[in-house]
């Protein structure tokens, strides 16, 4: 428990309205979207109005040596937001406007808790898009997404958060206060700062505000979708279409498992005894170019033995795409736990890795279902658990053990876009080796030697 | 189904046993997903207003973590519309609705009505709150006092007769006399149409009776203009709603046999509510809290299947007689939230607005979001609602629709009120008033 004087100054600094500390508020901010965490609530929680508000509270929690854990929406899927060492948790939910649209500059600038898809919302009026579009566009925050550096459908054509952050407001360990990068579209003015603080999961400062850049709308899209007899032609179909020079937009993926399960959740028409779907979306500003590019697509899933359907109209493209926004919560409808995973390989292994899961799963005779963004190599085995049978969890651990030396073996990493956090701390090693590991804690205590920001989390420390 | 086999064993259900909704709450995967439509968690940003932190509180309670009375617990499970959007958002299909009534229910078995009517109370303190319960008090004055059987027995005519009594509409305070007559006084128990095919049995619900009977009436005028013989029992009483969500179970059983009972006496097949939550009580409610009852089970479970929104029954049962009387409005609809996602009807009542000759539909951002009413939450969460409502309020203005219609009579006094304060004043109107007057525009012309 935290002294009732640290309370105190808390509320002066922040306003009493914005200090939480009943033991339900406690509750409510115990967890993330994450399955199969630790639980641990915090001491108190502070949602703060203004960066100044942050450095007076960075100062006050390093001093006492209270943890500070920042967070935004809390749905990271790697426990970045659990309070492990109890203290403070910084929520954004307050500091949520967006500041400035830049039309001409193609930028926006906004406070760490605006959601993603409320710049999306604002910025359309100009034709403009912010691109990065993880499943949780509509809650996950700009600070939260940036500190996870999160991708999305969108993200093989158009790239994944960290390309899209142009400047940064961040506040040190130490309580200061840095900005740097801005709305040139070149900048090599020291460090690549933005590249450092995007990914670094709270753990080196805590985002105060961010320049964003925008792209002009795509006004065409053609959308169809593939379905494959093998998992093998599927693969094959994912690299003709590469290699046929078209970059989709989305070029999405789903296994027997879950096409099945899909079908029995939703109840439209997909042939489960496919073995591999397909989703594929190629978009952009000339129509030429988008019905060339679909009809490129079409030749190469037909040629690779694939059943293909091609959606004419929006209602039809919100067919297709039924089955692949099915798929996590037809997944989740099985059971009580979801373990959701997001190892990554070359794209040209898709198919190994694919095999490589369902046999995994099989081997610990659980279910599992592997969706995902083929484009980039980012699959997401899925795991569907009893959290109440404690031998099962024990052999979905084992399981996914497996799953990241698998993508390690095909030159693979062991996230994609979900991030470390708490849950895949223990395997970094396997990825960087010891050199790697102590550049991370290296670069974490030179910027926060006390260990205040975010502690437990991505960067292990014990070797220190 | 509502009553897992847990229920079957025991007798019960999750309205007499917190436990059982365990089940329910393990289904939350804690995605977040509700965070981007729970129209609290919009007006207040903190997590502790959002759907899924009252799962995780909840489950803190099941497991000792704890206390159900805990005065914050308390807080946020009474910090609800019951709106139900979280629902339509969860992937892993929570109903949260289940979930919140199991607790509510369980916090007045532990501590009764009287503790759970103080913390009501303990919650008005804001000066303005008082001016809102004065507003509600004065439009729900016949619901706490009146009433054909003197409000005796089992009959609370809404949340306001139980929970009335200290915010100012107690009796002892002097309010503005509504001076209407009920819908249920004005017509007999049989009207009857000049050459009927059909007849149908019309629920007619608190709100419709006390405070819109007018809107009634144009239910009652357009079923007879379309050859149906409407059926108003007079025994019927309060769908129970108000009381359910305030934990009352026991009184809402009670309420929803006798409003069976009455029902069954009109031998008709087709019953017709004008209201998201009566038609969600019959459709949904009765079903759930009479699972286990040996005699009102089945008939609940018959009647869930004979229930109809007006619209519903108009546009897809019968064949709707052609408005032809034109109305020179510009509408907006807003989609309540009980009809819309409980009894998911959300375009038969646009399909009608759109067939009256004259009227331009244009949609606002977001028709389907609260407008911040829900029993007594107007009352308790003054701020909050407000906000919620003045948002509603400023999407119906930028429409430039000089009407809103809408199909529940807690919405349109939500909007009536909201309209006045933060939009244009536009009219509020339920849509059937505006196909009655259509016909009637017929017949004059
Ligand atoms: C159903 C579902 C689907 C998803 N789909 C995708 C997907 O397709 N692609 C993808 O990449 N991810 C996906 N995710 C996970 C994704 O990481 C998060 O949705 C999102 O990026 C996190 O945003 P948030 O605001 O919730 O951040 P939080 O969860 O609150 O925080 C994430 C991390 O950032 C840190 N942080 C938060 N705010 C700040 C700040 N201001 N300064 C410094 N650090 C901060 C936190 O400490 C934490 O470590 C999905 C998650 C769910 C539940
Ligand atoms: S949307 Fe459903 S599963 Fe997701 S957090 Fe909310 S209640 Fe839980
Ligand atoms: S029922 Fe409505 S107010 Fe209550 S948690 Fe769900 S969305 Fe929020």
């Amino acid at each position: 428990m935290l002294d009732q004087k640290i309370i105190e100054q808390l509320e002066a600094l922040a306003g009493k309205e914005n200090v939480l500390t009943s033991k339900a508020d406690m509750v409510a901010y115990s967890y993330d979207a994450t399955a199969d965490m630790p639980n641990q609530t915090p001491d108190v929680v502070v949602l703060p109005t203004s960066s100044e508000m942050v450095q007076q509270i960075v100062n006050l929690a390093r001093e006492n040596k209270i943890s500070i854990y920042p967070r935004g929406a809390g749905t990271n899927l790697s426990g970045g937001t659990i309070p492990l060492k109890k203290g403070i948790v910084l929520s954004f939910q307050k500091m949520n406007q967006i500041l400035e649209i830049d039309a001409a500059n193609l930028t926006a600038r906004v406070q760490p808790g605006v959601v993603i898809n409320a710049l999306n919302s604002a910025v359309a009026e100009h034709g403009l898009i912010y691109p990065p579009d993880p499943g949780t566009v509509a809650t996950a925050t700009m600070g939260g997404s940036a500190a996870e550096n999160s991708g999305g459908l969108r993200g093989l054509k158009y790239g994944v958060t960290k390309n899209y952050i142009m400047g940064m407001e961040v506040v040190l360990a130490n309580g200061d206060k840095v900005r740097f990068g801005g709305k040139t579209v070149k900048n090599v003015t020291a460090y690549d700062f933005s590249n450092l603080f995007v990914g670094s999961e709270g753990t080196l400062g805590i985002i105060t505000e961010l320049t964003a850049k925008l792209i002009p709308a795509p006004k065409y899209r053609r959308t169809m979708m593939g379905i494959f007899k093998t998992i093998a032609d599927a693969g094959n179909a994912v690299a003709g279409i590469i290699a046929a020079q078209v970059i989709p937009a989305t070029l999405e993926i789903m296994d027997q498992m879950t096409i099945k399960t899909v079908e029995d959740f939703a109840k439209i028409g997909l042939p489960t005894d496919a073995k591999a779907l397909l989703l594929i979306e190629v978009d952009g500003n000339s129509e030429d170019v988008v019905v060339n590019e679909a009809e490129a697509v079409m030749k190469v899933v037909t040629e690779n033995n694939g059943d293909l359907q091609a959606a004419n109209t929006d209602q039809e493209r919100d067919q297709l795409w039924t089955a692949r926004r099915n798929a996590l919560p037809a997944l989740a409808s099985l059971n009580n736990t979801v373990v959701l995973e997001d190892a990554t390989v070359p794209r040209s292994h898709i198919t190994d890795m694919l095999v490589a899961c369902e046999e995994i799963g099989k081997k610990y005779d659980l279910t599992l279902g592997t969706f995902g963004h083929a484009g980039d190599g980012n699959l997401h085995p899925t795991i569907l658990c009893d959290k109440y049978d404690e031998d099962e969890i024990s052999r979905v651990h084992k399981a996914v053990d497996e799953i990241f030396k698998a993508a390690l073996n095909y030159g693979g990493t062991l996230s994609g876009e979900h991030g470390i956090g708490i849950a895949k701390m223990k395997y970094l090693e396997d990825e960087l080796g010891k050199s790697g590991t102590n550049l991370m804690r290296n670069i974490k205590l030179s910027l926060d030697p006390e260990n205040v920001l975010n502690p437990g989390k991505m960067v292990p420390m014990q070797e220190v | 189904m509502a009553t897992t086999s847990a229920g079957d064993t025991t007798g019960k259900t999750y309205h007499d046993e917190l436990a059982i909704v365990r089940e329910e709450l393990d289904k939350c995967m804690k995605c977040g997903n509700c965070m981007a439509v729970c129209p609290v968690y919009g007006a207040e940003k903190v997590e502790t207003s959002v759907t899924r932190s009252k799962i995780a509180v909840a489950q803190a309670v099941l497991d000792g973590k704890l206390e159900l009375d805990d005065p914050q617990v308390y807080q946020m499970m009474f910090n609800c519309l019951v709106c139900k959007s979280c629902m339509t958002a969860c992937p892993t299909k929570v109903n949260f609705d289940r979930i919140m009534l199991a607790f509510r229910a369980a916090l007045v078995r532990k501590n009764g009505l009287p503790w759970l009517k103080k913390m009501i109370f303990s919650t008005l303190k804001h000066p303005k709150l008082f001016d809102a319960g004065m507003r509600i008090g004065a439009a729900m004055q016949p619901l706490a006092f009146k009433g054909e059987d003197g409000g005796a027995s089992i009959t609370p005519r809404s949340p306001f007769a139980k929970f009335g009594a200290g915010i100012g509409m107690d009796g002892e305070r002097k309010m503005p006399s509504l001076n209407v007559k009920t819908l249920r006084e004005r017509v007999p128990e049989v009207v009857r149409a000049a050459a009927p095919k059909m007849k149908v049995a019309f629920f007619t619900g608190d709100s419709l009776n006390y405070i819109y009977p007018d809107a009634g009436m144009d239910v009652i005028e357009v079923l007879t203009a379309n050859s149906i013989d409407v059926h108003i029992p007079k025994e019927q009483n309060c769908c129970g709603v108000p009381v359910l969500v305030h934990g009352d179970v026991e009184t809402v059983r009670a309420l929803a046999k006798k409003n069976i009972d009455a029902f069954e006496k009109t031998g008709c097949d087709y019953l017709i509510t004008a209201c998201g939550s009566c038609g969600g009580a019959w459709q949904h409610d009765y079903t759930e809290i009479l699972a286990n009852d040996p005699v009102y089970a089945t008939k609940a479970a018959h009647w869930a299947t004979r229930t109809y929104d007006i619209s519903t029954f108009l546009t897809k049962v019968i064949t709707l007689r052609e408005p032809k009387g034109k109305l020179d409005k510009v509408v907006t609809y807003h989609d309540s939230c009980h009809l819309k996602k409980s009894m998911k009807v959300s375009a038969e009542p646009r399909e009608i607005i759109k067939s009256i000759p004259g009227i331009t539909l244009k949609e606002m951002k977001a028709p389907d979001t609260c407008c911040g009413s829900g029993g007594s939450y107007v009352l308790s969460h003054y701020d909050t609602s407000s906000a919620i409502g003045r948002k509603k309020a400023e999407d119906v203005t930028a429409t430039g629709a000089d009407t809103v219609s809408v199909g529940c009579p807690a919405c349109m006094m939500q909007l009536f009120d909201n309209a006045n304060r933060y939009g244009k004043n536009e009219d509020v109107v339920h849509f059937v008033s505006l196909l009655a007057e259509s016909y009637r525009r017929e017949k004059s012309a």
